[in-house]
């Protein structure tokens, strides 16, 4: 058990929503936004982890051997599939807001405020 | 009971046709095939109700059944509240695809498609009885609700609307995620049922919390709490007025579902001994929530987006229902939603109206404009007195039942909350049906008076026509209607207080679930409206009616008053709308305060 994982889990999650908070180009703001869901990749890894495991294919190693956790590299894949389809959705929209108003800064997509 | 994954199947490979056949299927042909898979899910739903009403039960996905109480499969655990809250979905997908016959006049496949998976997410967040189930469910739901929102996508508002909608809610999953595989390295579980199991009989350590914390945030964010809801008024007025009438009538509340039922399956055993705390916690964020929303919900001019900070507001409401963490509190808020459903898609379907004949939803743009269509300014009417509960209405047996938690509670203020946000609500609504249908107030708001913003942006429809299609009437109509008479059919509320007196039994839940017992609940009492009760709720909709007069034929009045007292609750007025800037960095800058203080509080109070 160690924490160094869950700390940089903490940091990748924080860094990404400063880089949310902070970005003047929807592109920047999308791609920290990945960095955010980079915290939950290594959250589930690091709980599976234990240490001298192997990878968990029984295949070619005996039944008995120690291996690390299969469901949350399971979790880990879903997690990818959603991202790749979020991110592409969110980029796909940021080109079509390039396209039409020439501008990838939120603030000057602005339609509705109060 | 092979029918329990029918729900999520069937409008899945329903979509999947749809977009299969788009190149050449005929408008007609996308309509009658959307329709007929959304009737048979509403059936399929209904009938998985009427056996949860007595039996609650869980589904094993391909016979994985838990051995020893072990989880491994994935499970749907039907009770009567998840099965319900599908079948409002279920419901109200139907008729918003009824609806947009009608509305829509190029709506090709790929809208009955999104329409459909939609549908099938919703349904699958309300059975699934599997945490990381119930976020994969959560994400598709988003996902499908980003792209809905987006669909006129050649327009500002519905691209800036469907950004910040994707980008709040995916950062909220992902708090979702890192609870789960917190949860997960606690118990190694990731069925509800057995988390819950696994957590009983310690007390929670400040894992447990930071996890609960991380998924109360995360569903919060999709149920739109202050301060995390900052997206759900810039994607509710511009998303379709169909897809509206999900996202206001359902889809919000499902966010609050998701907090109820992790509460009670997962950490009602562990968080027991902190209840109050935790009640505290989850009353203060509603009350400033109910507030919030009515407030901004009676300062804007947009139709849509009025109707969706009264959405806020009722959302409020609800949470501090819930966050009574009794019977009746819950009781009143699934009543309650029902009501709000119905009534909320009704309205947005009204605005639709005006949207397609008018071509704006600017209060002011339509002043008296709406005389000509007598009949829609009649149910809207309608709509705003259910809005504010109006005594006899489902709503009003919702806002009973909460009131009398509340003072069970020993909150007694808490009515007090209910209660504007009902006048601010129904106040908002009944000024634009004077307005708009009346041609009551002034037809231009006065200079001094002009609030910041609210630009008049080109909405789906922009053309105007001199004619309504009756069918756009009348489905709003029955929706009304079932809003109203909905809590009268005998036996509807004292059934939802005994699911609601269910849905809290934690030991039952994980003795239903993991070893297939026939659940045995103790008899739950049932509530009787007082006299009281009806004149209170009188008094909250003659209030809304006051208030929205007041507004209509007051405003000469208010020239009157000096501007020394009127001009700094009018700057702080102007301060507090801004705070709504549009920029989804504003966004998640309070959306990180909001998750700190969230879980900081509970840190601090329930150890």
């Amino acid at each position: 058990m160690t924490f160094l994982p869950y700390a940089i889990a903490a940091w990748l999650f924080l860094v990404g929503l400063y880089g949310i908070v902070s970005s003047r180009n929807l592109i920047r703001a999308i791609l920290s936004l990945t960095v955010v869901q980079s915290a939950t990749y290594v959250v589930l890894l690091g709980v599976g982890y234990s240490k001298g495991a192997q990878a968990p294919i029984f295949a070619d190693i005996p039944q008995t051997s120690k291996a690390v956790d299969p469901v949350v590299q399971v979790l880990v894949l879903t997690d990818v599939v959603i991202e790749a389809t979020v991110t592409a959705m969110l980029l796909a929209l940021a080109v079509q807001a390039y396209k039409r108003f020439g501008s990838l800064d939120p603030q000057d997509l602005r339609a509705i405020q109060d | 009971m092979h029918i329990v994954a029918l729900p999520v199947v069937v409008p899945m490979i329903g979509a999947a046709i749809l977009v299969g056949i788009r190149q050449w299927a005929p408008r007609l042909m996308n309509d009658v095939i959307a329709g007929a898979v959304a009737l048979a899910v509403v059936t399929l739903c209904t009938i998985l109700l009427a056996r949860a009403i007595h039996h609650p039960f869980a589904y094993w996905m391909g016979g994985w059944r838990p051995k020893d109480s072990v989880a491994i499969g994935i499970s749907f655990s039907i009770d009567s509240l998840g099965a319900g809250m599908a079948t409002l979905a279920a419901v109200l997908v139907a008729t918003a695809l009824i609806y947009s016959w009608r509305y829509f006049d190029g709506a090709d496949g790929l809208f009955h498609a999104l329409m459909l998976l939609f549908m099938a997410a919703m349904a699958g967040f309300c059975l699934t009885g599997d945490l990381f189930n119930m976020l994969v469910f959560f994400e598709l739901m988003g996902a499908v609700a980003y792209a809905l929102t987006a669909y006129r996508i050649e327009e500002r508002g519905p691209l800036q609307g469907a950004i910040n909608f994707a980008i709040s809610n995916s950062v909220g999953a992902y708090a979702i995620f890192v609870g789960i595989a917190l949860l997960y390295a606690r118990t190694g579980a990731l069925n509800m049922a057995q988390i819950g199991h696994a957590l009983d009989g310690r007390p929670a350590d400040p894992l447990v919390i930071v996890a609960m914390s991380l998924l109360f945030i995360g569903f919060l964010t999709k149920a739109a709490a202050v301060p995390v809801h900052f997206w759900l008024a810039d994607a509710h007025a511009v998303a379709p007025t169909p897809v509206c009438i999900l996202f206001s009538g359902v889809m919000a509340e499902l966010g609050l579902y998701a907090v109820a039922r992790l509460y009670w399956t997962i950490f009602a055993g562990a968080l027991g001994p902190h209840a109050e705390q935790l009640q505290a916690i989850l009353v203060a964020l509603g009350t400033v929530t109910a507030i919030w929303g009515g407030v901004m919900c009676y300062t804007q001019r947009h139709l849509k987006r009025l109707l969706a900070f009264s959405t806020i507001s009722h959302i409020g409401v609800f949470l501090c229902g819930i966050g009574l963490l009794s019977p009746r509190g819950l009781a009143g808020v699934a009543t309650w939603v029902a009501g709000h459903g119905f009534n909320k898609a009704a309205l947005f379907m009204l605005v639709g109206v005006l949207l397609h004949r008018f071509g704006t939803v600017d209060e002011f743009d339509l002043h008296g404009r709406g005389r000509e269509i007598r009949v829609v300014g009649v149910l809207f009417g309608i709509g705003g007195l259910l809005l504010s509960a109006v005594p006899g209405v489902t709503s009003f047996f919702g806002k009973s039942l909460l009131d009398s938690a509340a003072l069970e509670a020993h909150d007694p203020w808490l009515p007090a909350v209910f209660v504007i946000s009902s006048i601010l609500t129904g106040g908002a609504v009944l000024r634009v049906t004077g307005r708009v249908f009346m041609g009551w107030g002034a037809a231009q708001r006065e200079e001094d008076v002009q609030l910041a913003g609210a630009a008049r942006e080109s909405d789906e429809e922009t053309t105007s026509r001199d004619h309504t299609p009756p069918l756009m009437v009348a489905v709003p109509a029955v929706l009304l209607a079932g809003s109203i008479v909905l809590g009268l059919i005998p036996g509807v509320v004292p059934g939802i207080e005994r699911a609601a007196a269910h849905f809290q039994d934690h030991a039952a839940y994980a003795r239903w679930v993991l070893r297939g017992q026939p659940a045995q609940f103790a008899p739950a009492s049932t509530s009787h409206i007082e006299t009281f009760d009806y004149l209170y709720a009188a008094g909250g909709t003659v209030g809304a009616l006051a208030l929205a007069a007041l507004t209509l034929f007051g405003y000469r009045l208010v020239r009157r008053v000096p501007n020394a007292l009127l001009g700094p609750p009018r700057t702080a007025l102007t301060a507090f709308r801004r705070l709504h800037s549009g920029h989804i960095g504003d966004y998640i800058a309070w959306w990180t305060a909001g998750a700190a203080a969230l879980g900081g509080a509970s840190l601090v109070l329930l150890r």
